[in-house]
């Protein structure tokens, strides 16, 4: 695919704003959709608006089929062992919610311990804080080195007989690294013990394989991806999934209810409850065609790889800037910074006069940013959509803006 | 100077700037040139919230006027609040709690700022009326 043919599928990047070329780059935030995910959803609302799953009519079994056969596609991109496997939420922070909720009633109890990074956004920690704090657990923190690489050789002593879960990000969404999950799960596993992954970032930027990865749960939100907004994705291990106890009680999570006793259904129904998201879950399907599309094609990651050369030795050649999340291994297109005299939210200001649309601030991860020692950053976070010569205008911009400010 | 003479001015000012950058230089250097508060009176009690940039805003009630100084961490923040107390700064409680601020919105600083950077202005244009209200009670 050429560049331009990706971006022709994305109308709003032809646009300007401030009499300024829009350049997008808060895609970390969330992605824009192509008109594929569009016309997906546009077709089911104006063509099979029915509620899904009960009904016998045939706009209810059209509904119906889109739904399933969205949560076959997850299944399948996931490569999940099956696609009861596959929960669909709201987004990552309810996938996350979810999981803590249902295993923290299952399996956690006073005194025990959940191991999270440093690095993790608040839907990854807070959602823990509230199972420790229902159960007196108690949390652990994961640490990353002075570059922000997370110690995973840490891991092996932070663990201990009371550890009941560990839950890390795939990438953390303002370090831009990619964490060595496989080796985290590894060493949880010697121990016995199940490992949540936040694969908000991480499912952008990786092709992900939950059975090679062997996570015991990944949680991930559609709109990063690509999807409609309100769609995301709880994949379960089948094993954990019959062991856990419902999230929320309602509407087709169960299997017969009376005022005796109610029993729930299998999942992923039962962690299904109430009316569905059934017009917006299907567009996952173009979503991720255009995803694998793009993590394969060799001239869109020969772009990708091009931006963060460039982008990567920019802003670590520049003695006024640092950058955060430094390690070019593992670093994706993401990168978030500080400047000496300038602050995010002035430099983020002047920069949506430029066009550039950019995140500044916490990125909701104030317990990282105490870590490292600053308020808030700057971040820009590119996508399959963005281009070279759109990173050489962010990094001209960048220092005219500091030059303004300093 | 009224205080409706002093905001016509500042709207004055303002229409000189076709460009949004040149409008920025501008509120840099009212930023810069603003005294900075005293790092002792930068108390949580003072501190104006925000997801972005802090704001610390501190009063003092003299012949029942009221003088406001006030300090931010981001520099375009703080040459909005420089801009603020050159209009509010020195009035009586009774112009303060009963003025609707339009003045923000005249010069365009309400709705072109980032939608946390506007609601951090109306955070303290609200603390600046609460503060004036109760000290008319």
């Amino acid at each position: 695919m050429s560049i331009k043919s990706v971006r022709d599928q994305f109308p709003v990047l032809d646009t300007k704003v401030y009499g300024k070329p829009l350049v997008y780059l808060d895609n970390a935030a969330s992605a824009q959709r192509p008109l594929s995910v569009v016309d997906c959803w546009k077709e089911l609302t104006l063509g099979a608006n029915a509620n899904i799953h009960r009904a016998v009519h045939s706009l209810a079994a059209k509904a119906t089929d889109a739904y399933e056969d969205a949560r076959t596609k997850v299944a399948d991109f996931l490569n999940a062992e099956s696609r009861e496997e596959i929960i669909f939420t709201s987004g990552a922070t309810a996938s996350i919610n979810l999981a803590a909720f249902s295993f923290g009633e299952a399996f956690i109890g006073e005194g025990d311990e959940i191991i999270v990074s440093v690095a993790e956004h608040h839907s990854n920690i807070v959602p823990w804080q509230m199972v420790a704090q229902r159960k007196n657990a108690v949390i652990k923190v994961l640490d990353i080195d002075e570059n922000g690489v997370l110690q995973a050789e840490c891991l092996e002593n932070l663990i201990s007989e009371r550890t009941k879960i560990v839950a890390i990000s795939h990438i953390s969404n303002v370090l831009g690294l990619v964490n060595p999950v496989r080796e985290i799960v590894r060493i949880s596993h010697n121990h016995g013990v199940p490992v949540l992954v936040d694969g908000a970032q991480g499912v952008v930027h990786c092709k992900v394989d939950v059975q090679e990865l062997d996570c015991d749960f990944y949680a991930f939100s559609g709109h990063k991806l690509y999807a409609a907004t309100g769609t995301g994705v709880l994949y379960g291990k089948k094993e954990w999934l019959d062991k856990l106890p419902p999230y929320m009680g309602g509407g087709e999570m169960i299997e017969s209810v009376s005022f005796s006793g109610t029993t729930y259904a299998k999942a992923p129904g039962k962690f299904e409850a109430g009316t569905q998201n059934f017009n917006s879950q299907p567009t996952l399907v173009p979503a991720i065609d255009f995803a694998k599309a793009c993590l394969a094609d060799n001239q869109v990651l020969k772009e990708q790889e091009s931006i963060l050369n460039y982008v990567y030795s920019a802003l670590t050649e520049n003695p006024r800037i640092h950058l955060f999340g430094r390690d070019r291994a593992s670093k994706i297109p993401l990168f978030s910074v500080a400047v000496e005299g300038a602050h995010h939210e002035d430099l983020a200001l002047i920069m949506d006069k430029m066009g550039i649309a950019l995140r500044s601030g916490q990125m909701c991860a104030e317990p990282l940013m105490d870590r490292l020692g600053v308020t808030g950053l700057l971040r820009a976070s590119f996508a399959p959509y963005n281009t070279l010569e759109e990173a050489e205008y962010f990094i001209k911009s960048l220092n005219r803006a500091i030059d303004m400010l300093i | 100077m009224t205080l409706e003479e002093k905001k016509q001015e500042i709207i004055e000012d303002f229409s000189m700037y076709d460009e949004w950058l040149d409008k920025y230089e501008y509120l840099i250097e009212l930023g810069k040139s603003l005294d900075a508060l005293p790092d002792e009176k930068k108390t949580e009690d003072r501190l104006i919230k925000g997801c972005q940039s802090r704001v610390w805003l501190d009063t003092e009630r003299k012949d029942g006027r009221l003088y406001f100084t006030a300090d931010s961490d981001a520099i375009i923040t703080k040459g909005i609040i420089s801009l603020l107390i050159s209009v509010y700064s020195g009035r009586t409680a009774e112009e303060i709690a009963t003025d609707d601020f339009g003045f923000v919105e005249q010069i365009g600083l309400k709705e072109n700022l980032s939608p946390t950077r506007a609601n951090g202005l109306v955070s303290m244009i609200e603390r600046m009326k609460e503060i004036a209200g109760q000290s008319r009670q």
